[in-house]
């Protein structure tokens, strides 16, 4: 439950940021995050919040671990974990992609 | 039975850096000979550190003399009886309860939040405290979203009940917090836990530092890691390292992660919205301080002060014969092991639960089973 999920910023309004996770498009709050976000910056969601933004030379390995993840079969719960993590996002308004 | 295959070997891993991953088992296999005495245990307190050990096989690797054990790290395992139970109440009673999924399973005394539904009883699952807002957004009715989770998952709970929400909303907290229940494992009597890996997301949050008081008071040192295969062995070797020197101290293997003081912003609205309070954890112990609750300020979003809750209705049901035979609470207390439950595989499965600990992906029972039933063969 606090494994969390890397994602894209595409886009940022207001206290909510479009974020692209693995090819899904969600919003995250930034209510909790500590450092301003722009488009661009990957961030960590956990339940819907963006807890932290992940430094850039961390981002490579950070994707490369959720990509592992990811790629395991459909009854894996690590990775079920994950996508639960993505669908604390609500699904994005329509918007530009950035 | 369980699907997934359990790798048996350093090679079959799923390491992206064999090499290095073969160098950090050699060094963990030395310096734990190195301590002088066998078995040396030690503990972490996250599920998903779980997850990750018995997905890679961690196990197999692990020098013979090494346990690592987990702990408390499951909150929907020790979420105790009578807080399902005032979900159930509530829901009995006509409110909309909104609810992590893995709560449904969770047995109270007489139901389960799922048991409730079949019977008529309105649940929702949601997977964020926002979309409980939602729901109750879009209906008259009363909507609570019984909270679940250690602190890093209440800083959401927190973040909503600052915001904007709807007069139908309140909130029922189960909602549970970590460094209390270390100090209460690390103080049972039969406890040999020699040292503790504390999760990387959730220090995340509270920074490194919190736990200096900890290893001040019990002499035993707390190690920060991450979740990849990698973190956690480095994180056991410096671990380890600790215990062999006798320097009992914290130390943060995680720094990309990681900082001393955490992240500040999301600690003033934890600790804005909630207060510690002192309550049992299903299996384990009462923990004082223990319990994450809204502060009297937040009455009004409290499902506990705006409703009334009788719980002894249900009290009239004995729990179930099976339910006493669960070793739940032996098991993250790190005294016991799900193979050592007669249920495990048998009567308690994840379809049909006995126990807290076969719910949630977070569970040590359900872990093993789903990763082959006993990850270190
Ligand atoms: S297998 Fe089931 S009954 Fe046995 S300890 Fe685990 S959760 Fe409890």
């Amino acid at each position: 439950m606090c494994l969390g999920v890397p994602g894209r910023v595409l886009e940022v309004r207001g206290q909510t940021a479009v974020v692209d996770f693995f090819g899904v498009r969600r919003e995250t709050r930034l209510d909790v995050v500590d450092e301003p976000v722009a488009p661009g910056d990957y961030i960590l969601n956990h339940v819907g919040f963006a807890i932290r933004k992940i430094p850039t030379p961390e981002i490579g390995e950070t994707l490369a671990l959720y990509e592992m993840l990811l790629r395991e079969a459909e009854h894996d719960i690590m990775a079920a974990d994950v996508r639960g993590e993505i669908d604390a996002a609500p699904v994005a308004e329509d918007g530009p992609d950035a | 039975m369980p699907e997934t295959a359990v790798p048996s070997a350093v090679d079959e891993l799923k390491f992206r850096d064999p090499a290095k991953a073969r160098a950090l088992a050699a060094a963990l296999g030395k310096v734990t000979r190195e301590v002088g005495h066998a078995p040396v245990s030690v503990m972490h307190v996250c599920g998903s550190h779980e997850q990750a050990i018995a997905k890679f096989g961690l196990r197999t690797i692990l020098p013979k003399g090494l346990n690592v054990i987990m702990g408390p790290g499951c909150p929907v395992c020790v979420t105790d009886l009578p807080e399902v139970d005032e979900a159930v109440v509530l829901a009995q009673d006509g409110k909309i309860i909104a609810s992590y999924g893995d709560m449904l399973k969770v047995p109270g005394t007489a139901q389960s939040l799922a048991d409730a539904q079949a019977l008529g009883g309105r649940i929702e699952v949601v997977y964020s405290a926002a979309q409980a807002v939602e729901l109750a957004r879009d209906t008259t009715d009363d909507v609570v979203f019984f909270a679940s989770g250690f602190e890093t998952t209440a800083v959401a709970t927190a973040a909503v009940a600052l915001g904007d929400v709807p007069p139908n909303f309140s909130i029922l907290s189960a909602h549970k917090y970590i460094p209390p229940v270390m100090e209460i494992v690390a103080e049972m009597p039969d406890s040999r836990v020699e040292g503790f890996l504390a999760a990387g997301h959730a220090a995340a949050i509270t920074g490194w530092k919190i736990f200096e008081r900890f290893v001040e008071k019990h002499r035993v040192p707390v190690v920060v890691a991450g979740f990849e295969p990698l973190d956690i062995l480095a994180g056991l070797v410096k671990l380890i390292e600790l215990v062999r020197d006798g320097t009992p101290r914290v130390e943060n293997m995680f720094p990309r992660c990681v900082t001393p003081d955490g992240n500040r912003n999301a600690q003033r609205q934890l600790w804005r919205v909630f207060r510690t309070q002192g309550g049992r954890w299903r299996g384990i112990a009462h923990v004082p301080n223990g319990n994450l609750r809204l502060r009297d300020e937040f009455a009004h979003l409290d499902a506990r002060s705006r409703y009334p809750i009788d719980l002894r209705r249900l009290w009239t049901h004995a729990p179930s014969a099976l339910t006493q035979v669960c070793i739940c609470g032996e098991i993250m207390a790190g005294l016991n092991a799900p193979e050592n439950c007669p249920l495990f595989g048998k009567e308690c499965v994840p379809e049909s639960p006995v126990g807290a600990c076969m719910v949630s992906s977070e569970g040590t029972c359900k872990i093993w089973y789903q990763y082959g039933g006993h990850p270190e063969l």
